[in-house]
């Protein structure tokens, strides 16, 4: 299925998801608001997105985008989805009652930016011991051991 | 006084020959091993790589005598020692040339079959005194093997004894005939592979499983220890081997008088090397398809093969 | 917390309590296939709970990428999944060309097909040789290391490392197949797999003991394998049929035709026969690449060395020998990624193993774990 067929697909199915959904680099992107993430993706899961492939945290510096990406079997066709995290308190809805694959891309997240995720079954650091401080994947992250490399271009 | 000279004279030949039979088992196993994987074995030490399992051992002796600060010194230091001895000891009642053993017993079938359960008791005492818990399952799950390969490998052998009318091995031997290979094919085969599963090898080495239990219950021996249970273990295929060859195929009774020792030789050898093929094809049973394998093949089969000799001996006698 | 200090109580028939025993499976272990520690609950032989601890070998890949520029980054991926190094090279140049809109000759991306394939019939190689080693079949792993150590030779004399090959780049690959008549060892190479893996199916898998060993073990419902975000040889082990490049083809293999092998009780046995048969059919793509494979330019030489693309993000994916590997780059128009995030397939099929081991022994776990075909460079990243 190609996007636009998507984009009507949606459309037609939701039409609250419509106005947020836009096509960048070839793939189709819904944006949401952090509440409205759980809903929206329910709606997604519905429409026939039986795959989460992965989530990821970008940090944007005055914010956390939360990066969702959904694959459908059916459709032939895969999508992003993201909404915005604050980073004074970083707390979003956990989507694995959803997609159970979201628990470990979860906790890594939580262990890598700090983001806590409402409704996870075990959120615990994934990599980095328990009393690791801070959270490497943050900008701001500063640690003894790094070193910044010289630029030779 | 003359009978503890005696004694100690066939102890000591006795552990000379299991420590040769080791070195020269381990440096055959190499050789086979490689050849099954494509690949030579040793080669650069000494003609043919027979100076590799010397270096080995030279290595062993020389490595500092660790004991594990959890472990129970004692038992942890007895506990090779009473895998071993054991085996040396049924050693002594195989009937290497017809009319002779070096210890020739009234009872010499069912001290060969009895006497080496005692190492069930080094392992178990070796695993828990090891203060590991790894080595602790492997312990427990070599007792439940051992303990259970015994009692086909009994009941097969009883089926020679039948036939024989005595349980002395030398008369055993004595009163051998080809055909009766005929009617003991079935416990050769069942005693062949309780046997491999006595002496933990193979297809059986769940105890020691080196993938999965990174050694079982000799994890935590290094040095000379170690190679105590190893020179056991070999011991203990040989000691095997002698014995199936000579009271199920009468091999010491193939070439005459002395030369029974040569032929003999020959045969054990030859099921040595079965052993080791057999271990480098087959992968690793579980615990539990082991037990069932003890349980629901290899008994019935000694059962069945122990009733056939059953009803043909009236009309031997 | 983790659970060790946490040691349930068991009730036994005749009603004594005991307490379950909690194994450690270390980090250092043989058969851990990597660093990996699985923290085993133990009701006699029986695995009540067990759960993978990861992160031994986290060295902050993601980060160290951010600080590096877009062709510094290749030797990074590298290292992800060590034993198979030519894809994740692939999967970071893609979503590099997709972001940066560059495009690759066509000899190029032949150069590319033919080594991943053989990049895979190696990784597969070295799972079904782990599995052989896990089950005490070592002669298995001789074999298997065999047929390996001819690929990674291969792979040495195209890009001069056994390992991690840097060899796949945006715009193409580094450099051209050498003059020494290598092509005619791949193709010498590829007619002799197929008896080379027909004798390790007769070796192994039709042998009783390992037929008791895998079969029936791990056994992974497809619903639950696509609900836990399996992909790869353990997905079609459970009969998912679900291939990147066949369902999503990309780069060129349209144009190859191939078959992908499907298993049905999704049980640790399945899953290796799965593995088998995609050497088979690598080995198909590979006399086809080989025999179609154009001159020309392996690289895209106009691109220049510093590449800058324009803000935004892209993903891509492909089918790497353990499933789905995609990279997401995001980019803020500078010369090094914003952040790149590899999605590895090893980490996703690894969540399923506390799923899969309660109810069975030991000795399985460590089978299921193999099944599994985790190579902790990834998981770990």
């Amino acid at each position: 299925m190609k996007i636009e067929e998507l984009r009507e697909h949606l459309c037609e199915r939701h039409p609250d998801l419509c106005p947020l959904f836009s096509l960048e680099f070839g793939d189709g992107i819904l944006v949401v608001d952090a509440e409205k993430l759980h809903d929206a993706a329910s709606d997604l899961c519905d429409l026939g997105f039986d795959l989460l492939g992965w989530c990821t945290a970008v940090d944007r510096g005055t914010f956390f985008e939360m990066v969702y990406r959904l694959r459908s079997r059916t459709m032939q066709v895969g999508m992003f989805l993201k909404c915005q995290v604050p980073r004074e308190s970083p707390s979003i809805a956990s989507l694995t009652d959803l997609w159970p694959a979201a628990n470990w891309h979860e906790r890594e997240v939580y262990d890598l930016f700090g983001i806590t995720f409402e409704g996870h079954p075990d959120l615990r650091r994934m990599f980095l011991p328990d009393d690791w401080p801070g959270h490497p994947l943050r900008k701001d992250y500063a640690d003894d051991r790094m070193i910044r490399r010289p630029d030779y271009f | 006084m003359r009978a503890f000279g005696l004694g100690l004279l066939v102890g000591l030949a006795a552990a000379l020959v299991i420590a040769v039979a080791a070195l020269l088992g381990v440096w055959w196993e190499r050789k086979v091993a490689g050849r099954i994987q494509k690949r030579f074995g040793p080669q650069t030490t000494g003609p043919f790589g027979l100076l590799q399992t010397l270096a080995d051992t030279l290595k062993l002796i020389l490595k500092e005598d660790i004991t594990p600060r959890a472990a129970q010194e004692g038992v942890f230091r007895m506990a090779p020692l009473l895998v071993f001895a054991p085996v040396a000891m049924s050693l002594a009642v195989v009937p290497f040339v017809a009319g002779w053993a070096p210890f020739d017993t009234a009872v010499g079938m069912l001290f060969f079959l009895a006497v080496p359960s005692v190492s069930v008791l080094g392992i178990l005492m070796g695993s828990w005194a090891s203060g590991n818990t790894y080595a602790t399952i492997g312990g427990i799950r070599g007792a439940a093997q051992m303990v259970s390969y015994e009692v086909p490998r009994s009941l097969s052998v009883l089926s020679v004894v039948l036939l024989a009318g005595s349980i002395r091995p030398t008369a055993v031997l004595a009163a051998w005939r080809p055909w009766w290979l005929l009617l003991t094919a079935v416990g050769f085969v069942v005693y062949f592979v309780a046997s491999i599963a006595e002496v933990n090898r193979g297809p059986f080495d769940l105890p020691e499983a080196e993938s999965e239990l990174v050694a079982g219950y000799f994890a935590d021996y290094s040095g000379i220890r170690w190679s105590v249970f190893m020179m056991a273990e070999y011991g203990g295929m040989l000691a095997a081997s002698l014995f199936g060859a000579a009271v199920f195929l009468g091999a010491a009774r193939w070439l005459p008088g002395v030369l029974g020792l040569v032929s003999l030789a020959v045969v054990a050898c030859a099921l040595v090397t079965v052993m080791i093929w057999v271990k480098w094809t087959l992968p690793r049973m579980r615990p539990d398809q082991l037990m069932s394998l003890a349980w629901k093949v290899l008994t019935p089969m000694a059962l069945v093969q122990l009733l056939l000799v059953g009803a043909v001996i009236p009309w031997l006698r | 917390m983790l659970e060790i200090e946490n040691r349930e109580t068991i009730t036994c028939e005749d009603g004594r309590q005991a307490e379950e025993l909690v194994l450690n499976v270390g980090p250092s272990h043989p058969s851990t296939h990597g660093v990996c520690r699985v923290i085993a609950h133990l009701d006699g032989e029986v695995v009540t709970k067990a759960e993978p601890v990861i992160g031994y070998l986290h060295r902050g890949i993601e980060k160290m990428a951010e600080n590096r520029t877009y062709l510094q980054v290749i030797p990074l991926t590298d290292r992800l999944d060590y034993v198979g190094s030519m894809y994740a090279n692939w999967a970071y140049c893609r979503a590099l060309e997709r972001l940066a809109g560059m495009l690759v000759p066509e000899r190029g991306e032949y150069l590319r097909v033919i080594t991943c394939e053989l990049q895979r019939i190696a990784s597969h190689m070295m799972s079904l040789g782990s599995t052989g080693a896990d089950t005490g079949a070592f002669t298995l792993f001789v074999y298997a290391f065999d047929v390996r150590e001819r690929v990674v030779e291969l792979f040495e004399r195209l890009c001069g490392s056994r390992l991690t090959y840097n060899f796949v780049r945006p715009g193409g690959v580094s450099r051209d197949m050498p003059d020494d008549g290598w092509t005619d060892d791949v193709r010498a190479f590829v007619k002799g797999l197929p008896k080379q893996l027909a004798e390790m199916d007769s070796l192994f898998f039709a042998n009783v003991i390992a037929k008791g060993r895998l079969k029936g073990v791990g056994v992974l419902d497809p619903e639950k394998a696509v609900a836990l975000g399996a992909t790869g040889p353990v997905a079609r082990g459970s009969g998912v049929d679900w291939d990147l490049r066949r369902d999503d083809a990309y780069s060129l293999y349209p144009r190859f035709e191939f078959d992908v092998p499907l298993g049905s009780n999704g049980d640790a046995y399945d899953r290796a026969r799965v593995r088998l048969f995609e050497c088979y059919e690598s080995a198909r793509i590979l006399e086809q690449a080989l025999d179609q494979i154009p001159d020309g330019a392996v690289v895209d030489e106009t691109l220049p060395r510093l590449i800058t693309p324009r803000v935004g993000e892209a993903y891509d994916h492909i089918e790497s020998a353990r499933g789905s590997l995609g990279v997401f780059l995001v980019s803020d128009g500078g010369p090094k990624p914003y952040r790149m995030k590899v999605r590895s397939p090893a980490f996703c099929n690894l969540s399923l193993l506390s799923e899969l081991a309660p109810g069975h022994t030991l000795s399985d776990l460590i089978v299921i774990l193999g099944s599994l075909d985790p190579v902790f460079g990834e998981v770990d990243r």
